[in-house]
């Protein structure tokens, strides 16, 4: 015990009572820790109280600070009430940029996004625990490996090509809305714009539209998607319009070049 | 150049101030002489650029031949391609460059100065008019046309009965009967289940959000047979209905009685000319037709508020069955889709 302490003032000595604490504050923690179950919910409400947080920061301006919504004076919404949207939609307007929007206009386009993937995460969990709505999908739902792209063509073209064109390049609607391209949109979005229903866009629930006919119509649009262009211009790919445009002023064009040629006095 | 004229050329000191006087010709703006025309070597490189474009023709017409014979087709479609691609290039280019030769010799070497040829007078002398009606006339006298009056006449009723079958053909053209009762009758009667087109899944209340829209088919749609074809595209065309489910607190009266809860059917079919409609705004309850802007307020009984389109869009009034499932009350009061000769006005 003397030699002990006699080496009390030794540079090592600090170290090893450091290193002795450490190991009997861990092995206490691995005896008296809470089970993962608990773990799990206290990681839950932690990540709903960083959501208030980000909330409150970045969206309750229009959105209230509970998410009920905003409604001006005038009567017209600022933000519409977030009540019952659940995390699906959190997590598709705020994943793709369009929230938080950079000004209150006819559409919020799509643009880069703000938040990081923990936070859009933490986002949906609080607005996903003020009511109950539709849940972030899980990957074999919106897989498109998993997808049979003929049937997806077939519910494609009967429930989507309207507004957005047989081949996904979207199309305008009233007023300054657009249904917009969705080419280049990850799976996920799509699942999740099809079962909220954002902006202008209506809702096909999961109930009416099951999960697999989802499924079918993101393997349709990323077949298509994947086509090669015949002749190596794609010409926006939305048909008859741009070929026809094409024919009219190039071509048209390239043939009165011609005849104005023809005619004009040599020199 | 033969340029000989009543008109007298353009003298600004004695321009006509009165009528009856002669009018003066402004005349051709003079030219100057092409290159070729002063250049006898420009003249001859414009020659041999022309002789080079013909016989490049000329080879190029060869070697279609070579072409024709060098890729014989072998049944794949490879080869098929690289023999019309080579074809079509050889005989485009022979006809290119002929065409290209022909041009470059008129711009180039042929004279360009402006040409006058006169215009004949259009009717003839006065021997040759009298001589031709003195034909005219002998030929009445030898036919007895003017004569022979009971051939004459017959012919004339032979002619004017000749156009009156068509009276009758063209009627057919005109209101028909049945058409109306086939055009307005769809496949909807009281029972009749919504189902969703594609997967024809029949359809609960519970099952629609706010803002959702299906795009369904009556559920005997599905029992017409594969084979009939005109059946069911007509059925297409009459049957084809959207379901939408709008806020209650946002429809007038009339339409919230049709639906259940803010659920609404109307028909998918534009009252325009009949293009199947579902761009569905459902911020503002705008029903927009794709193919001429045709906008119809699906909360307002689908009244038009924009578009060629000059009627509602029908709605089809909706209960719940036994089993829940949305049903039709019975089939559209008025008929559906674009306007027809016969259609009754409701």
């Amino acid at each position: 015990m003397t030699a002990l302490l006699a080496k009390r003032r030794h540079p090592m000595a600090a170290v090893l009572v450091l290193a002795a604490a450490l190991v009997l504050v861990g092995g206490l923690y691995v005896l008296f820790a809470p089970d993962s179950r608990a773990d799990v919910q206290t990681q839950t409400s932690t990540q709903v109280a960083e959501g208030k947080e980000l909330f409150t920061i970045g969206c309750s301006s229009c959105h209230g600070l509970n998410g009920e919504g905003v409604v001006r004076d005038d009567g017209t919404v600022l933000g519409p009430t977030l009540i019952g949207v659940g995390a699906a939609s959190v997590h598709f307007q705020v994943d793709t940029g369009r929230m938080p929007m950079a000004a209150p206009n006819a559409q919020a386009p799509r643009k880069s996004e703000a938040y990081t993937d923990e936070q859009v995460q933490a986002l949906a969990a609080f607005v996903a625990s003020l009511a109950p709505g539709p849940a972030i999908p899980a990957e074999e739902q919106y897989d498109p490996t998993l997808g049979d792209p003929a049937r997806g063509g077939v519910l494609y073209r009967t429930n989507c090509a309207s507004c957005h064109n047989t081949s996904g390049q979207g199309g305008a609607l009233t007023i300054g809305k657009y249904a917009p391209k969705l080419t280049g949109v990850e799976p996920i979005h799509i699942y999740q714009a099809m079962l909220t229903g954002p902006q202008a866009m209506p809702v096909f629930s999961d109930a009416v539209l099951a999960s697999e006919d989802k499924r079918d119509i993101i393997a349709y649009l990323k077949t298509v998607e994947a086509q090669p262009d015949p002749g190596g211009l794609g010409i926006g790919r939305i048909g008859p319009v741009s070929e026809g445009l094409w024919v009219w002023i190039i071509t048209f064009g390239a043939l009165i070049g011609a005849a104005v040629w023809i005619g004009a006095k040599s020199s | 150049m033969s340029h000989s004229s009543e008109i007298a050329p353009h003298d600004p000191g004695t321009a006509p101030a009165t009528r009856g006087v002669v009018l003066t010709d402004p005349g051709f703006k003079p030219r100057p002489p092409r290159l070729t025309d002063t250049d006898p070597k420009a003249a001859k490189r414009a020659e041999r650029i022309i002789a080079g474009a013909f016989g490049l023709s000329t080879l190029t017409a060869f070697g279609a031949i070579v072409a024709y014979l060098a890729l014989p087709l072998d049944g794949s479609l490879q080869r098929l391609q690289a023999s019309n691609l080579a074809l079509g290039l050889m005989l485009g280019l022979s006809t290119l460059l002929l065409g290209l030769g022909a041009i470059y010799w008129a711009k180039k070497l042929m004279p360009d100065t402006p040409m006058v040829q006169e215009r004949h007078p259009l009717s003839p002398t006065p021997e040759a008019r009298q001589a031709a009606l003195a034909e005219f006339d002998a030929g009445v006298e030898e036919s007895g046309f003017g004569r022979r009056t009971l051939i004459r006449n017959s012919l004339l009723g032979a002619l004017v009965a000749l156009p009156l079958p068509a009276v009758f053909l063209l009627g057919d053209l005109g209101p028909t009967q049945g058409v109306a009762q086939v055009k307005a009758e769809t496949l909807w009667e009281r029972g009749t289940r919504v189902v969703n087109d594609v997967t024809f899944e029949p359809i609960r209340p519970q099952d629609l959000e706010l803002g959702q829209i299906v795009n369904g088919m009556p559920a005997s749609y599905k029992d017409i047979p594969e084979e009939d074809h005109a059946e069911r595209l007509a059925q297409r065309g009459k049957s084809s209905v959207i379901l939408v489910r709008i806020d209650p607190a946002d429809l007038d009266d009339a339409t919230a009685a049709m639906g259940i809860d803010g659920i609404l059917c109307y028909s998918k079919i534009c009252t325009h000319v009949g293009c199947p409609l579902s761009l569905w705004e459902r911020t503002t309850n705008n029903m927009l037709c794709p193919c001429h802007q045709s906008t119809f307020n699906l909360a307002q009984g689908g009244r038009v508020i924009f578009g060629p389109a000059r009627r509602p869009l029908p709605l089809l009034a909706l209960e719940v069955d036994a089993e829940g499932y949305l049903v039709a009350q019975g089939d559209f009061v008025e008929p559906v889709g674009p306007s027809f000769w016969e259609r009754e006005r409701v």
